[in-house]
């Protein structure tokens, strides 16, 4: 990978970030009303009030205070939720470690099945399988996922009682938090027993959170799998007399890659904004909970924080998507 | 090689379901269900259910309400006494009790507690944000220390309804050394008396609170109490018919029906303190005759309502507060649903049915007020058959309160959950000439009636609860003659729970202490 193709991206992605703070330092300034009551809520003293104007220069010209904001925001002070007092910043990393666990298992299961069925369709066109994993996945685009959940509970929590409906642990449960992923904290504290208790608790969330990133990935993988099997350089790859799995796996799929990372990236950054649905069925303390709460509190400091946090990872995924693409493409890297 | 990998993953996968051990739980601990996590755990900050749910397990207050209905009785306070003037009230307060923190409870925790909502220079004052302090500790001006057990809190003016303010949620004694440790965190950590101690909080997850063993009182009976938000109702219903919880709490009415039918549940209701209204603008020149607003009041059809709106969970109201109040007037005889009476009053005031009167909808739902736009659509439809042309005007919540708050609507629905119980709170606050000063108006009907007005003052300042009922039974008396507003419902309030927990209380407004709850 070239230092200039390197060097674009990462200044476009500090450029995207400046205009998204903008944006969000606007949005709060535009609405009619002094700033600070609107952070700190109707019920705020006078002495609060000014110390609040104070720090964020509410007197100054509108340059100076968004000096300020984005000083204040880069060394991690998003201010005080209005319905907790505490800082903000604290109260999401509480919850992201829950949504980002999950969203990586749902991705994981996603990926994992989604492609697998999408390389078969593809190689077996119109076979019954074909058939079979494109109707699935169209079910799994449009089946309402409130509905999944809550079927997924009744059968295997309540029915077979298999598995557990909600929350990240055994109520009686609990591993030490470094990380906050508790997958990562029981091996930390290696407690095994723990680990399958999170597995078991994540299971149904994540099956249910999966469905719609895999049925896209099964369709996308087996268009783009379609198309590259169709290439001369497969029939010359097995005319040389490799073996059918060689030529799918490293001559097919990792030419049919791009679009499929391309749509991999996409959905991972909407699962890491939250998945409000999924964590209200199976009682998840993640984020998208939190930002709707946040929302109908009117509690400024934590939207103001979310929807940065959100460009933050969304443009950071993208970033690694461009730099997937340039292993994947060296067109794309000489070009640049 | 690859087929190895696929039996590996078999075996894995089917471990995940053998080992599963969700269901296994012990009896020593209750599992509690809700819709939602605590805010903060400071009653005296918190403005919502789940707070006051988690925080009454931990905190305690002088005097508190009896375990199943709204008559206060002694908590921290062993007694207590008012001066001859009414301003001046002594709590002799409990002996040998110690804060969660091993701190002793006495009265300058009290004086702590207190001032630190009352007095702008109190080094706690500004920890905290006293959002309900005109529910709680207004009235109060001074606040002495007589000595290590016993203090003083000095009004203005005498205000009886202040006992039941102190048994409010909003006035819990905490320890001193941990609001000075914790500074404004002190929600996150709170540190009182009470028969549980906060262990952990798992935000959005669940919070966990274990015996105080060194309680004052009897202690409690189970060990545990997790309370898990469960934000789904048909999640929460599931999760106690499968048996992960032991309570679940605000179910739907379907899910409710689904609980009466199975076996293994209990539902118990008792009627709630709170009230849903229609309050008629008395200064809008269509609906000051007094005759209108009878009309209006026969116009409606509550029975219907209720079962329309609350699924049959609530019960219609006659007066401005609930039954399980004391004062309330029972012999007092509700206007019957009576179209063509409706309609012969109307005739008689001379009532003009070309003009079309603005029927205000709440934006937002209330547990007395579930379905504000269908009621409302209901209300338009009562009064278009009595030839009452009306139309429905919505406005956002805080915008709402605003404008009925400087009297701008014709007719206007709200409500109240019933603060502290006391008839005051209702009969004062939201129907005395006092409350109808525009603009913050909260008597939003503006009606001024000098006799009602009177009366319920008068019983502010009498301390004798006959008394002072008395008082309460005529100035009902007055606002049923006079309509200020069509009093809808009064809802159910309801607990379900597993049959294999015991001695579950149920309190009208539904926040009680678990202590002497038992679990097979």
């Amino acid at each position: 990978m070239t230092p200039g193709y390197l060097f674009n991206r990462l200044v476009q992605l500090v450029l995207i970030l400046l205009g998204v703070s903008i944006i969000v330092f606007l949005m709060l300034r535009m609405v009619p009303g002094d700033s600070a009551q609107l952070l700190l809520g109707e019920f705020a003293s006078p002495q609060e009030l000014a110390s609040l104007r104070a720090k964020l220069g509410l007197d100054k010209p509108l340059v100076v205070q968004y000096w300020i904001y984005l000083r204040n925001i880069l060394s991690g002070d998003f201010g005080n939720s209005i319905r907790t007092g505490a800082p903000v910043i604290g109260e999401i990393m509480e919850r992201f470690s829950a949504t980002l666990e999950l969203s990586i298992m749902a991705m994981g299961i996603a990926i994992f099945i989604g492609m697998i069925a999408g390389v078969i369709s593809a190689v077996y066109q119109q076979s019954i399988f074909d058939y079979a994993s494109m109707l699935v996945a169209l079910f799994g685009v449009s089946v309402p996922i409130f509905w999944l959940g809550l079927m997924l509970i009744y059968f295997f929590s309540v029915r077979w009682q298999v598995l557990p409906m909600m929350g990240r642990l055994d109520m009686m449960m609990d591993v030490p938090r470094v990380t906050g992923m508790i997958f990562i904290d029981s091996l930390i504290s290696l407690d095994f027993e723990a680990f399958w208790n999170a597995a078991q608790h994540m299971l149904l969330p994540a099956i249910t959170l999966s469905t719609i990133p895999m049925a896209i990935l099964a369709r996308i993988t087996r268009s783009s799998m379609l198309e590259v099997l169709r290439k001369d350089y497969i029939r010359t790859a097995k005319a040389k007399g490799m073996s059918e799995m060689v030529v799918i796996l490293r001559h097919a799929l990792r030419n049919a890659f791009l679009p499929i990372v391309t749509v991999m990236g996409i959905n991972f950054g909407i699962l890491l904004g939250g998945a409000v649905l999924t964590e209200t069925i199976f009682s998840w303390p993640g984020l998208g909970r939190y930002v709707v709460d946040s929302l109908m509190a009117r509690d400024y400091s934590a939207v103001q924080a979310c929807i940065l946090i959100f460009a933050v990872l969304m443009t950071g995924i993208n970033f690694m998507v461009d730099m997937i693409y340039a292993i994947l493409d060296p067109r794309i890297r000489i070009n640049e | 090689m690859k087929k190895s990998w696929f039996w590996l993953l078999i075996v894995c996968v089917s471990f995940l379901f053998i080992s599963a051990n969700a269901f296994a739980e012990s009896g020593d601990t209750l599992i509690w269900g809700r819709g939602g996590d605590s805010v903060m755990l400071d009653l005296a900050q918190a403005t919502d259910g789940e707070s006051i749910k988690a925080g009454i397990q931990i905190l305690e207050n002088l005097v508190m309400f009896k375990k199943d209905s709204m008559e206060v009785e002694p908590q921290l306070a062993v007694s207590w006494s008012v001066s001859k003037d009414g301003l001046t009230w002594t709590f002799n307060l409990r002996k040998g009790v110690l804060f969660h923190d091993g701190t002793p409870f006495n009265a300058q925790a009290v004086a702590d507690s207190f001032n630190r909502i009352i007095d702008p220079n109190h080094r706690f004052y500004n920890f905290g944000k006293w959002k309900y302090l005109s529910l709680s500790l207004k009235p109060v001006t001074k606040i002495n220390i007589v000595d290590d057990y016993t203090i003083q809190l000095v009004t203005a003016k005498p205000f009886a309804p202040l006992l039941n303010n102190l048994a409010l949620w909003l006035c819990p004694i905490l320890s001193p050394a941990a609001m000075e440790k914790y500074k404004d965190q002190i929600g996150m950590n709170p540190v009182g008396t009470g028969p549980y101690k906060l262990v952990k909080w798992n935000k959005d997850d669940k919070i966990i609170l274990t015996r105080n063993d060194s309680y004052w009182g009897e202690k409690a009976k189970i060990e545990r109490i997790i309370l898990v938000s469960i934000p789904e109702p048909s999640a929460r219903l599931m999760a106690i018919q499968s048996g992960t919880i032991d309570i679940a709490d605000d179910l739907d009415p379907d899910s409710i029906t689904m609980a009466k039918a199975n076996k293994d549940l209990v539902v118990k209701t008792v009627p709630s303190i709170n009230i849903g209204y229609l309050a008629l603008n008395t200064e809008k020149p269509a609906l000051k005759n007094p005759l209108v607003r009878q009309a209006i009041n026969h116009a409606v059809n509550k029975q219907d309502l209720i079962q329309a709106i609350f699924q049959g969970l609530a019960v219609p109201a006659k007066n401005p507060f609930a039954p399980s109040i004391w004062g309330y007037n029972d012999d007092i005889e509700a206007y019957a649903y009576d179209p063509a009476k409706a309609k012969a009053l109307l005739k008689q005031a001379g009532f003009d049915t070309n003009q079309v009167l603005e029927l205000w909808a709440m934006p937002v739902s209330r547990a007395y007020m579930p379905d504000p736009v269908k009621t409302a659509e209901l209300l338009q439809a009562y009064l278009s058959a009595v030839g009452i042309k009306s139309k429905i005007v919505r406005y956002d919540w805080g915008t709402y309160l605003k404008k009925t708050s400087n009297g701008e609507h014709d007719m206007c629905m709200l409500g109240w959950l019933g603060g502290n119980a006391d008839p005051d709170n209702f009969l004062y606050g939201l129907l005395s000439a006092d409350a109808a000063v525009t603009p913050g108006a909260s008597n939003v009907a503006l009606w001024k009636n000098a006799e009602f007005t009177a009366l319920v003052k008068k019983a502010q300042v009498v301390f004798d609860i006959a008394e002072r009922a008395a008082f309460y039974k005529k100035a009902q008396v007055i606002a049923h003659d006079e309509a200020p507003w069509v009093p809808l419902a009064h809802t159910t309030t309801i607990r379900v729970y597993n049959k294999r927990i015991h001695n579950v209380p149920l309190r009208p407004n539904g926040l009680n202490s678990f202590q002497m709850v038992e679990k097979d």
